[in-house]
């Protein structure tokens, strides 16, 4: 009885080998996977987070969103975040005398980022920043191949780009 | 005088632990270090161990290699600072410590959340917890010396993070959940997505088990291994496929229900035979119930908003404690928070399930051969960053 037993167990064993085999066979055969990532890129990055970058204004595109208000560094987990406001230089003033007189002109002038340091090293891209944004000045960028060699690289200065669009349309 | 301290430790000696257990009871016996660096353990794990021979005598698992002090993290952060915490205690089922922390928040604020977002958070946690199986599965079988199943696994684990990935934006420390409902909102593409998903894991579950299931040396190297008896597992307080393997149909999702869990229709998959194997099944299985509740929770997703509008941005709950526990991948997550009336939490304190289920080791492994405790091992599914926290 035990013998028979045996002589069955072991067959079926061998065969749940057969099985395993015929599927690895089968699949070796099947279309490749895997994308080769210097020669191929995956496409599917529009929601995946990258650093975060500021927003540029709808009809300014060399202006940020951003007012400097401080909401995104008080609000990151990790305190990544180093952002100061300056006041917006005015439009070419047609009295430029006007806002000199003390009290003529109550209405706060208009503040943007002056600079605004991110510290990706420290950074858990969990998107708090992102959500607490007042003036929805920030998002994710689709940077995702950051890669830095240095500590010092890992620092982005998120203002550097709308300074360089300006640099280049004042160029162009 | 540092250095005669220095020179005073006998290096050869061993640290605490290791001394502590030289004083075996035989002079035959020797002492090895599994771990912290031993790929079977899954991490930075470390077990002493006494063999004689091939055989284990004593185990002993030293734990606190990977602690991050996230609960004393908790203490000085605001309520919704600490998420990004919650994703990397377990990173396998990150979404499952999201919704611990952020229930037990939600019941000490009394934020209510929308049915949307409570679909929501039911169909990404499920497919986390598949995306965990998965990766349990094939990790498992590569601890018992078979390589190519992990990467029949990653097919479907690599769809499950890219889908999840178009929700939460990230593909493994998942930061998805907020307090009263959930960061972004299902897009058409994730939702057709998951249905086509459901329909390729499903004709792939039959594949696994050609491969792996059925196969003899698998078979051979779980079977009668590991057996862990009812009273074992009740007194370790054992929770998830570990107890629901030693045959007890114990789940937070039915017994607790949480969220919207008591609206579907799921069985919760026990095996009797108390071994490896059977954790091994019931895992196996739960993948098979976690598409069924996936594919009701598509049916059933309703209309709204994905967060509840007036959740206030900067929770401050009255003075009081809660705790809320929830259904990982490996068993009963629990988060106690106590609030004093502050923007911070007082105490948050984080009940994890790997923690019980690896204290059942020592007694599990005594006696048994060195291979069969990394099946073992590997069949309770420890993630270490979960256990030290």
């Amino acid at each position: 009885m035990s013998l028979v037993k045996n002589i069955c167990d072991t067959a079926s064993g061998l065969y749940s080998l057969l099985v395993g085999l015929a599927i690895t066979g089968k699949n070796f055969a099947s279309p490749q996977l895997t994308i080769h990532y210097p020669r191929q890129e995956v496409t599917n990055l529009d929601t995946y987070r990258g650093h975060i970058e500021l927003v540029p204004l709808e009809d300014n595109p060399i202006l940020s969103c951003c007012v400097g208000c401080g909401m995104c560094a008080k609000s990151c987990p990790s305190g990544c975040i180093t952002v100061e406001s300056k006041e917006l230089p005015k439009p070419p003033a047609i009295e430029p005398l006007a806002s000199a007189e003390p009290g003529a002109k109550p209405a706060k002038a208009k503040r943007t980022v002056g600079s605004f340091i991110l510290n990706y090293s420290l950074c858990s891209l969990c998107g708090q920043c992102v959500r607490s944004c007042p003036s929805d000045g920030l998002r994710f960028s689709t940077n995702v191949y950051f890669a830095a060699r240095t500590r010092a690289e890992m620092t982005i200065d998120l203002v550097e780009r709308f300074n360089r669009q300006a640099a280049g349309k004042k160029g162009a | 005088m540092n250095q005669t301290a220095t020179n005073d430790v006998d290096v050869l000696a061993g640290d605490y632990y290791t001394r502590h257990f030289a004083a075996g009871p035989n002079d035959d016996t020797l002492i090895l270090n599994m771990g912290p660096q031993h790929p079977s353990t899954h991490g930075v794990l470390r077990i002493v161990l006494e063999m004689d021979g091939e055989y284990i005598l004593r185990a002993e698992p030293v734990l606190g290699y990977i602690h991050r002090m996230q609960e004393k993290m908790g203490e000085n952060r605001a309520y919704l600072q600490y998420f990004p915490n919650m994703g990397r205690v377990d990173y396998l089922h990150a979404l499952a410590w999201n919704w611990a922390y952020a229930g037990a928040v939600e019941r000490l604020a009394g934020i209510e959340v929308p049915p949307r977002a409570e679909y929501l958070r039911v169909i990404s946690c499920e497919m986390n917890r598949i995306c965990s199986h998965l990766l349990w599965w094939g990790a498992y079988i590569l601890d018992l010396g078979a390589f190519t199943p992990i990467l029949y696994a990653f097919v479907d684990r690599e769809e499950i993070m890219d889908l999840l990935q178009i929700i939460t934006g990230s593909r493994l420390t998942y930061c998805y959940f907020t307090f009263g409902g959930v960061t972004a909102d299902a897009t058409p593409a994730f939702i057709d997505g998951t249905r086509a998903f459901i329909k390729s894991m499903r004709s792939r579950l039959p594949m696994f088990k050609g491969l792996v299931t059925d196969n003899l040396i698998l078979r051979k190297r779980c079977e009668e291994i590991g057996v862990i008896d009812l009273d074992m597992a009740r007194r370790y307080g054992a929770t998830g496929p570990v107890l629901r393997g030693s045959g007890v149909a114990c789940d937070t999702r039915r017994h607790e229900p949480y969220s919207c869990y008591n609206e579907f229709d799921f069985a919760i998959p026990t095996a009797s035979t108390c071994d490896a194997m059977g954790r091994y099944l019931v895992r196996m299985d739960e993948i098979s119930e976690s598409l069924k509740i996936l594919e009701q929770a598509l049916d059933m997703l309703p209309d709204g908003p994905f967060v509840n509008p007036k959740a206030p941005r900067k929770v401050k709950p009255a003075a009081g404690e809660t705790y809320f526990s929830v259904e990982s991948a490996r068993g009963k997550v629990g988060v106690y928070v106590q609030s004093d009336g502050s923007t911070t939490p007082y105490r948050v304190k984080l009940r994890a399930p790997c923690f019980s289920n690896l204290s059942l080791f020592a007694e599990l492994s005594a006696g048994t051969l060195l291979a069969d405790a990394v099946s073992i091992l590997g069949s309770l599914d420890l993630v270490i960053p979960e256990i030290d926290r």
